[in-house]
């Protein structure tokens, strides 16, 4: 056994998950514990990040991760500058380069961004001095989100190791499961992921986990099952033929639940297609905790928002 | 650039000629442009110049048949001066360059303002690769012969792949009116669709979309056995696949009238490279950085001959089209500056390759494959020499590049040998 060592965040950016180290992980989760208090109070507000100035840059449309950044923001009375993508000159033509500069120019501590293209908060890290936070690139990582359920998994299941996890869908095209697999492997779950092998990418399996082919594979006695969205407009693209067929093949129902454990837990990171990849019996039924992330997705955020600020160090 | 009028003698350096299977310790005596006599310990001329060659390997002037010059129309990226300056100091004497111009060279007149270019400032010979189909559309033959006759040496849409296999296989009959190679990018689209990089382990950890090896694979299948049946010269660009190199291989030995070139890139780094660069868009390029099992098999294949040159695929971008997102930026990296350095460091010094097979790469080899004279230092061909340093150390820096173009993932390497002089018709285009 070694010591148990406090941790300390040293990162300037959380770009992915890739590179936290289990550690890291747990910090963040941990962190974020003490933050959720903060959701259950009349006043929910803390002066934690007073002073501080959080851009939040969204260059692909966003409701859900855009709005539980703000919440996250303001609870911890942080100044929040909001572009998005239409009207702004982040559609005008105005290379990223340009965009970082003008950005840097503003002097910001932190910067949230989500971006369709892979590697653009990379890119935007290593021009400005502010704390970047990856809000989901393209389909390559999106890592707050694999923290949110994380940190719902741990709060039903009290662990991560050991655990079996199911994730089905759209497996090519999705940064969520990506950054899942990141965590839960080097947590110590074990992770099999499901879908059409017209929407599998090659090579899966060198990511550390099994791939199934049909759903009740996939679930077979799983202690969690997160459906990812399938992305309808990939219809037509020779991904699968009609929604009907989809769901005959993988959308989730309460009969097929059976093949889990019976305390299995349902996640969604939304938006959800009821119908398509899970029907409303079982969003809306006893094992599913889709809501519950939307909540956790706060705390975690403050959690995030805070270790990046550096306000922890500025304390020590 | 005329030839040199006068003597020079380059002595006491180590002469390799795959053309005559030499190797070994030998003067070379250049008159008025053409290489005079090649012999042990030759007696310098009063009249002659001289060039000290001790420690330094003589070899039959280098030559890319892959480049993108740029001229005319986008003059901001390379111009046929600066591409050829960049030629000379990367230790070549020749280069071909591709059709995908501003206009596109599918005429005559293309072809010739390019070779006037090269006449009037060029650095090193300039042969003009015409376009197979009139502005790389893919649709109908482009004037190939008015072309050939102006001066152009192949054909190819480079750039674009000839989809089409009908355009292909006239193509292919047409091009032996004139006895010149037709030059693929292999490539299917419809496979490629939105794909920036290697389909692979690497395409899916990052989530961009990936290039499969099929896309090339299926192009160069398609394509050998239309040139089997048209018995026309094929020459498949910039190879990246294990399986398209099985091919060409297994063609070769049934007599199809194919040939290859690969990229240096391509013989050294993998679609890891993407990732460990934290998206750089110099690891960027068409055919993508491939698996680790691809590059081994190319590297075979330098050695057991189924490749037949090593072409840089020299694509030079202004630096604000490269400093994008990695899914926007343009595909392509320089290579006339970075290829003899990489080769005798990377090929050479582990042993992969002995260093007249490298030569024979980057000389003979793609002389023969264009049907142009270079690639020998008989007696009497044009003293197209280059010399270099086999194992001196140098750092590659895209800022002292002759190139307009610094997109390199090689910025920064330090490696062992050099160019130290290179000679166009006797006349020195490089100094060390
Ligand atoms: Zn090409």
């Amino acid at each position: 056994m070694t010591p148990e060592t406090p941790i300390r965040w040293r990162r300037k950016d959380l770009l992915g998950i890739a590179e936290l180290s289990p550690a890291e992980i747990e910090l963040i989760l941990d962190t974020a514990e003490s933050f959720s208090e903060i959701g259950e109070r009349a006043i929910k507000k803390v002066p934690t990040l007073r002073g501080k100035t959080v851009l939040n840059l969204f260059f692909e449309a966003s409701t859900r991760t855009r709005s539980s950044f703000e919440i996250a923001e303001k609870r911890l009375s942080a100044d929040n500058i909001n572009f998005s993508t239409s009207g702004s000159s982040l559609e005008k033509g105005e290379t990223l380069v340009d965009t970082a500069l003008n950005l840097q120019a503003m002097a910001p501590d932190l910067v949230i961004i989500r971006h369709a293209h892979p590697g653009v908060p990379h890119m935007l890290a290593k021009r400005i001095k502010a704390g970047v936070i990856n809000a989901g690139d393209g389909a390559h990582e999106h890592p707050t989100q694999a923290l949110l359920d994380a940190f719902t998994i741990r709060r039903h299941k009290g662990r991560l190791a050991g655990l079996k996890v199911a994730i089905l869908g759209d497996i090519e095209h999705s940064r969520v499961v990506r950054s899942n697999i990141h965590l839960l492997n080097k947590m110590g779950a074990k992770v099999t992921i499901g879908g059409p092998r017209t929407l599998m990418p090659v090579e899966m399996e060198a990511m550390g986990v099994e791939v199934a082919y049909t759903l009740e594979d996939a679930i077979r006695d799983a202690d969690v099952i997160m459906m990812l969205r399938v992305q309808l407009e990939r219809l037509g693209r020779m991904a699968f033929p009609s929604v009907k067929e989809y769901f005959q093949l993988f959308g989730l129902t309460t009969a097929r639940l059976a093949a889990a454990r019976d305390d299995v837990i349902i996640m969604h990171p939304g938006p959800m297609n009821r119908g398509t990849e899970i029907a409303s019996e079982v969003a809306d039924g006893p094992y599913s905790v889709i809501l519950e992330q939307v909540t956790h997705g706060v705390s975690v955020r403050m959690a995030i928002l805070y270790l990046l600020s550096g306000v922890h160090e500025e304390t020590v | 650039m005329s030839p040199y009028q006068g003597k020079l003698l380059i002595h006491g350096g180590r002469v390799i000629d795959p053309s005559q299977d030499l190797d070994e310790a030998l003067d070379l005596l250049i008159e008025d442009g053409r290489v005079a006599r090649l012999d042990g310990a030759i007696k310098k001329p009063k009249d002659a110049e001289t060039f000290d060659a001790a420690g330094l390997v003589v070899a039959p002037g280098l030559i890319d048949m892959h480049v993108h010059l740029r001229e005319p129309g986008q003059e901001y990226k390379e111009t046929v001066r600066t591409g050829t300056m960049a030629a000379a100091a990367g230790g070549f004497t020749a280069v071909a360059c591709m059709a995908n111009t501003d206009p596109v060279n599918d005429s005559r007149s293309v072809t010739e303002h390019i070779l006037l270019e090269a006449q009037r400032h060029g650095f090193a010979r300039v042969y003009p690769i015409g376009a197979i189909s009139k502005g790389l559309l893919g649709e109908e033959l482009a004037e190939i012969g008015e072309m050939v006759r102006a001066g152009a040496r192949a054909v190819s849409d480079d750039g674009k792949p000839v989809m089409s296999s009908e355009l292909m296989r006239r193509a292919l009959l047409y091009a032996q009116h004139f006895d010149i190679p037709v030059i693929q990018h292999a490539e299917d689209l419809t496979l490629t669709g939105s794909g920036v990089m290697h389909e692979g382990v690497w395409s899916t950890r990052l989530g961009l979309p990936g290039i499969p090896g099929a896309s090339e694979d299926v192009m160069v299948a398609r394509d050998l056995i239309l040139a089997e049946d048209t018995a026309g010269r094929y020459h498949v660009a910039h190879l990246s696949t294990a399986r398209s190199l099985d091919m060409v291989r297994r063609a070769k030995s049934q007599k199809i009238n194919v040939t290859c070139e690969v990229a240096p890139h391509h013989l050294i780094l993998t679609d890891e490279e993407v990732a460990k660069s934290g998206f750089s868009t110099n690891t960027k390029m068409k055919p993508p950085l491939r698996s680790e099992k691809d590059r081994a098999a190319l590297l075979n294949g330098l050695a057991d001959g189924a490749v037949d040159c090593i072409a840089s695929d020299h694509a030079p971008h202004h630096a604000d089209e490269k400093d994008v997102q990695f899914s926007v930026a343009p595909f392509g990296i320089v290579g006339l500056e970075t290829t003899l350095s990489l080769c005798l460091d990377r090929l050479v010094r582990p042993g992969i390759l002995s260093l007249p097979r490298l030569v024979h790469l980057l000389s003979t080899g793609p002389a023969r494959v264009l049907g142009v004279p270079g690639g020998t230092l008989k007696e009497g061909s044009p003293a197209d020499v280059t010399v270099f340093h086999p194992d001196a150390e140098v750092t590659l820096s895209k800022a002292s590049f002759r190139s307009k173009g610094k997109n390199t993932p090689f910025d920064g390497w330090k490696l062992h040998g050099h160019p130290v002089a290179t000679f166009l018709e006797g006349r020195r285009t490089l100094d060390g």
